[in-house]
């Protein structure tokens, strides 16, 4: 067990707490910069929509596990990415301003939807941002001489400055510089004034009002950031697969990424990356498990959403903070060896709130 | 006019399907504050146990649908007691998102059972395939029968929380928990019976909804359409349900004709997007401010 005493404000806002600290996340830096070393390509392939899904996470976890609202339609937010990017790479813009163009398009679709958003709370913004994702849907198939309709759209390789992105370990560099960027800008973001508030809106918002936070502001804010983000991941998305078509963009997938923030671990961000890791871990595990399970249950279709149901509920009754919550636990365990209790994180007992009166 | 009124008729006995899975989140969200993202699973399993019963096992339509929404009462207050009962006071969403994740167990386990699966089934009801003429419109007698019996069931309701101890007692729950605890309700069991009135509601509507969609493990969604009939009508209120239900199915089998090809299928998001930006509480919801 390390104390670590504070001598100075400094240490408040520091990246790394300590050296111990920056001594994992350096040595975390080297195996990912040598794992493509190591890994087939199939497997660095997996490694690249883990990254994307980690933006996506990211993202979402700037909305829901730091500001406390609620999105159901952020699929549609991955699929403006997605097609500014297919369009301008088209119209020959160089990566580096239509990836940018990605975000900020993403980001205005978010403030459009969030502005009229920012009036709902809870449920009711879930279902608002489900609408919105149903229609973006609709659109996208109807408007064809734009984004050629439920033909799709092909994308081609990336042309990063001269360099071709052809390969999937370039693909990784390319993505894990960028989940970094966007990771310490978000670091950043989360200790400055506006960071501080979105937790502060989360936590409360009638104290958060209380204490001269403007709650629409902030609100749209988050909003427009979160699906900045995940128009970022979209343009990589729509690279990855090289073709997209509208139903890649559809309520589904809306859930399974708000299900990795819950799952990963809220108000984490670790958990964005252990939640993306996981959503993409789980059909391959469940493809390993085929072989090894009896094929009458093998081989049914219904195994995944099964698996992923469970596993999404078990997370959700034991272990609310998701993977991170495990994670950390067990990371005590370790470090207080052996005066680890059982009832070191035991949740205080809890009674109906109501959110109605919010 | 035919026409006019065929559209009416047919958006009516939709809008009854939707009206009556939105009554199955009013329910449980007036009770345990869920909005239960489920329910139109369940509506897909009751239509699986209704064709168990009717088709696979060859009881008679009436006795099969009876026994197939009292297996699902049961399996509501199962999963009530077993999966949402210890999420009870974690944050709103959390609970949403277990519904989600039994949404997924649900439509994956349905795929699974053996003599399920992924196909598509019909059940067969003694009504199937007549027609009544009014004023020179075919109504089939599948669609008449959908409005009648949402209409008697939502009278039986009616008078089952008017009258019964039970319903006054799930009333009270519903108003303040606190409240009802105090007045020696036992507010849990309260819960788990809601649930299986709310997952017995969802059945007998994909019991409805089954000869017109027919049976297959992705029915209920649905039950998505029934969140704009829900929020339409103010999330919270039972005949805000209804007619919620009504509108949207109104809306949508307008839609259908007059516009242009691909409203139809997004009629009822835009009409929940224009009510929650110009009158966010629905059409009867009521209006709460916490006072600090």
């Amino acid at each position: 067990m390390r104390f670590l005493f504070k001598t100075d404000y400094d240490q408040d806002i520091r990246l790394f707490k300590d050296g111990v600290q920056m001594f994992w996340y350096a040595l975390l830096g080297i195996v990912l910069l040598a794992l493509p070393a190591v890994l087939p390509e199939y497997l660095m392939g997996q490694m690249v929509f883990i990254l994307i899904y980690a933006i996506i996470g990211l993202g979402l976890m700037l909305l829901i596990g730091f500001t406390g609202q609620i999105s159901l339609g952020h699929a549609a937010f991955l699929a403006v990415g997605a097609y500014t990017e297919a369009i301008m790479q088209a119209k020959g813009m160089p990566f580096v301003v239509s990836i940018v163009l990605s975000a900020v398009f993403a980001g205005a679709a978010g403030l459009i939807v969030g502005l009229p958003a920012l009036r709902l709370k809870g449920i009711y913004l879930a279902i608002a941002t489900m609408a919105f994702g149903f229609i973006a849907e609709e659109v996208i198939t109807r408007w064809e001489h734009v984004t050629g309709g439920n033909s799709g759209k092909q994308l081609k390789q990336i042309d990063f400055f001269g360099i071709i992105i052809d390969n999937d370990t370039k693909f990784y560099y390319l993505a894990l510089g960028l989940v970094v960027i966007i990771l310490l800008g978000m670091i950043n973001l989360m200790r400055s004034p506006t960071g501080r508030a979105f937790v502060a809106i989360r936590d409360s918002e009638i104290s958060a009002q209380s204490m001269g936070i403007h709650l629409a502001k902030y609100k749209t804010i988050a909003f427009t950031f979160s699906a900045a983000l995940t128009g970022v991941a979209g343009a990589l998305y729509g690279h990855k697969l090289q073709f997209i078509s509208p139903e890649q963009f559809n309520l589904l997938v809306s859930i399974e990424m708000t299900t990795l923030v819950f799952i990963g671990g809220l108000g984490s961000f670790h958990g964005a990356i252990f939640g993306a890791a996981f959503i993409i871990a789980l059909p391959q595990l469940i493809v390993f498990a085929k072989d090894v399970l009896p094929p009458a249950i093998g081989q049914q279709t219904g195994l995944q959403p099964t698996v992923f149901g469970l596993i999404l509920i078990g997370f959700l009754i034991f272990e609310p903070l998701g993977i991170y919550g495990r994670w950390v636990k067990i990371r005590t365990y370790f470090s207080l060896f052996p005066f680890y209790r059982r009832g070191m994180f035991k949740r205080q007992k809890s009674y109906m709130k109501s959110d109605r009166l919010k | 006019m035919a026409q006019f009124l065929q559209l009416t008729f047919s958006g009516i006995a939709i809008g009854c399907v939707y009206a009556l899975v939105a009554l199955g989140f009013v329910l449980i969200y007036k009770a345990t504050e869920t909005v239960n993202f489920a329910q139109g699973d369940l509506m897909m399993l009751g239509g699986f146990f209704a064709y168990t019963a009717t088709t696979l096992i060859g009881l008679p339509y009436w006795v099969g649908i009876i026994l197939a929404l009292i297996a699902m009462a049961l399996f509501g207050m199962l999963t009530e007691r077993i999966v949402l009962r210890p999420v009870l006071g974690q944050a709103q969403f959390t609970v949403v998102m277990v519904t989600i994740g039994v949404g997924y167990v649900a439509r994956g386990v349905v795929t699974m059972m053996p003599g399920w699966g992924t196909d598509t089934f019909k059940i067969v009801t003694p009504f199937a395939e007549q027609v009544v003429h009014i004023g020179g419109a075919a109504l089939a007698l599948d669609q008449l029968m959908i409005i009648v019996d949402t209409a008697v069931l939502c009278l039986i309701l009616f008078l089952f929380f008017r009258y019964s101890r039970i319903g006054i007692a799930m009333q009270a729950t519903s108003q303040n928990q606190l409240a009802a605890y105090y007045m020696g309700i036992p507010v849990r069991r309260i819960n788990t019976l809601i649930w299986g009135l709310s997952a017995a509601v969802a059945a007998f509507a994909g019991i409805l909804l089954a000869p017109i969609t027919f049976v297959h493990a992705n029915m209920g969604f649905i039950g998505l359409k029934a969140f704009p009939a829900a929020v339409v009508g103010g999330f919270g209120s039972i005949p805000g349900a209804i007619v919620g239900g009504l509108i949207i199915g109104l809306v949508e089998s307008f839609a259908g004709f007059y516009l242009p090809e691909g409203f139809k299928d997004i009629a009822a998001y835009i009409v929940v997007l224009l009510v929650l930006m110009f009158k966010p509480s629905g059409l009867f919801g009521e209006k709460l401010r916490k006072k600090v």
